[in-house]
């Protein structure tokens, strides 16, 4: 059996930039993230009215998710997804706190929290592409490439899935840092946490 | 009326996230959820939020909406006769 995995196509979103396998797809200064967001939405050419209902957070799993699904050769939809951040769903538990925080004007809004947990953006990208498989999402202080490693490539070889979308996925107010990558049984790099942790520093 | 109708289209937009959506492109008669606007059950209770911080009208009942909601003129009409603000 060839125990053999790769990093098939990976995706950097941060500092106003949008980077898919090396290369810069977005390059433009942008002082809101909603506008940012938005901007990339457009010139991706995503038709997907709910994107807009989305959490900052989901926004930003979900187009470097697209970028990467889109681009790859891989038919199957038999993908786990695997993320990992240090801010959970921060930004969007702040919102609904501040809805809630005057009992003479209490109007939490069911569309704010329904988002204060951070895997509910591994839900818009499997109901966008119909993903239906092994998901989790972690928290750490850093980007941990060692244990993405482990744990992608134990769920690829165990047999529960046929390739893994992984990586980090952070929001916090107007700081942010997307590094999504697919790792599959075909591909160029080696799939193992040096790499990882190289494409994410660059 | 006609004001009421337009205001409630400008907040649905705003307090749905509908940024794909114009005011001219919602008529006043054409079903919010299914094929219409294509809202869905979150949608629906942000509604109801809406209802009661803007319009003083506190929904007992989530099922009520169905009816409430059915369209842009539907909704002016129940708000004519039931705010309180």
């Amino acid at each position: 059996m060839n125990n053999k995995l790769y990093i098939q196509d990976y995706c950097t979103i941060k500092d106003n930039k949008v980077i898919l396998n090396g290369k810069i797809i977005f390059d433009e200064d942008t002082k809101e993230l909603k506008d940012l967001f938005k901007k990339i939405y457009k010139i991706l050419n995503i038709k997907y009215s709910k994107f807009f209902k989305m959490d900052n957070l989901s926004k930003l799993a979900f187009l470097a998710s697209d970028l990467i699904l889109k681009n790859t050769e891989l038919e199957s939809k038999n993908i786990g997804i695997v993320f990992s951040n240090s801010a959970s769903s921060l930004d969007t538990d702040r919102q609904h706190q501040e809805s809630i925080n005057d009992i003479n004007n209490y109007f939490p809004s069911p569309a704010v929290f329904v988002y204060t947990l951070p895997n509910i953006g591994i839900g818009e990208i499997s109901i966008r592409n119909q993903l239906k498989n092994e998901n989790a999402f972690f928290i750490f202080e850093k980007y941990n490439a060692d244990f993405h490693h482990i744990y992608e490539s134990s769920l690829i070889l165990s047999n529960k899935c046929e390739a893994v979308l992984g990586g980090w996925v952070n929001l916090d107010r107007d700081n942010y840092d997307a590094f999504l990558y697919l790792i599959t049984k075909d591909g160029k790099m080696s799939h193992s946490a040096k790499n990882l942790l190289k494409l994410y520093k660059n | 009326m006609e004001e009421l109708k337009l205001e409630l289209k400008e907040k649905i937009i705003e307090n749905l996230n509908l940024e794909d959506v114009e005011l001219s492109e919602i008529a006043d008669d054409e079903p919010l959820f299914g094929d219409g606007l294509g809202l869905d059950s979150i949608d629906a209770l942000e509604l109801i939020v809406m209802l009661d911080k803007d319009y003083g009208i506190k929904l007992s009942d989530p099922k009520l909406g169905k009816a409430i909601f059915e369209s842009v003129e539907v909704m002016a009409k129940y708000i004519v006769e039931n705010r309180n603000k």
